[in-house]
């Protein structure tokens, strides 16, 4: 068994109205930043594990997104990094 | 007959619920703990509302891996009545009992105030005791109602009757760019296939009672007790 740490973003599925990202954008171009076209505010959950290689902890962290961590009706999830500790 | 009232930690309308039910209603409740393996003889089980475990992660996410979602689950199969209010919605749409998602309100604020409502479908368990295109006011309180679901389930709970209350702002007009939250269709309930677990954002359980504003709810729980007891 190897511990790994797994990095997952978790964002609104796109093009469902997502009110957070729009306020975000509208205060970037108050701000200045003009060149901003879209936000889209998510999750960013970061968890230790144990597992015995990549892809292992890989298939764990599918299902506990597709169980718990991620909502598959509105929210789509993506596994960022994994790495050993 | 006997409502059985599940208290997550974070619940705060087990009480409202059970004051509709003991109080205004007339039938007997008991409280069901989160951790609970049995319905305790429940005919109805109520999930109300509130804030199971702080919204974390999503709302309702983590309330429906409690141990007493599993008896509510098999209670919902077997036909048993299921009324998720408010957070119970929430809940209810996370453990699949209903289809769809409940998201961050529109404006991004916390909407607390009366609303008016309109009665689609009044053949079901839950609003016999109203009358189609009735409109009724009842409170609502949340952060995160703005009811969304993928076009195929949208359709099929439109064409099958399932929207069971809608908002409604002028006349008899339902749109949900001002419905309150901005709920698809200005979605306020629905119930799912088989009719017998109804999800609503509105509270029908806070008004029961002229002296609140409102009694306009408690036809909710009278149909309950019409259907389910003849």
């Amino acid at each position: 068994m190897t511990r790994y740490r797994v990095a997952i973003h978790i964002v609104p599925r796109r093009g469902l109205l997502d009110p957070q990202g729009k306020a975000v954008t509208d205060a970037l171009h108050t701000l200045g930043f003009g060149s901003v076209q879209d936000v889209h505010v998510g999750r960013h959950i970061v968890l230790e594990m144990d597992a015995s290689d990549t892809s292992a902890a890989e298939r764990s962290t599918r299902d506990m997104c597709q169980k718990l961590l991620a909502n598959p009706v509105i929210e789509d999830y993506e596994i960022a990094s994994v790495s050993t500790l | 007959m006997k409502f059985g009232i599940v208290t997550f930690p974070g619940s705060n309308c087990d009480y409202d619920a059970y004051h509709a039910v003991v109080d205004a209603l007339g039938e007997e409740a008991v409280y069901l703990w989160h951790k609970d393996h049995d319905l305790h003889g429940s005919d109805v089980v109520i999930l109300p509302g509130g804030f199971s475990y702080g919204d974390y992660l999503r709302a309702g996410a983590i309330a429906r891996f409690s141990p007493i979602m599993r008896e509510v689950s098999l209670h919902a199969e077997r036909g048993g009545p299921v009324l998720g209010i408010c957070n119970g919605f929430q809940i209810a749409c996370e453990a699949g009992l209903l289809p769809g998602a409940l998201l961050r309100n529109g404006s991004l604020r916390f909407v607390c105030e009366a609303v008016r409502l309109r009665v689609e479908n009044a053949d079901t368990l839950f609003t016999n005791r109203y009358e189609r295109g009735q409109l009724i006011t009842v409170p609502i309180a949340h952060g995160d109602g703005r009811y969304t679901a993928d076009a195929e389930s949208l359709a099929r709970i439109e064409g099958e009757g399932r929207v069971v209350f809608r908002y409604v702002g002028g006349p008899g007009d339902a749109d949900e760019w001002w419905s309150p939250n901005g709920s698809m269709n200005a979605i306020a309930g629905i119930v799912n296939a088989a009719g017998n677990v109804l999800g609503m954002m509105p509270h029908p359980e806070r008004a029961v009672d002229d002296l609140l504003g409102s009694s306009d709810g408690i036809g909710v729980f009278e149909s309950i007790l019409s259907r389910v007891a003849a």
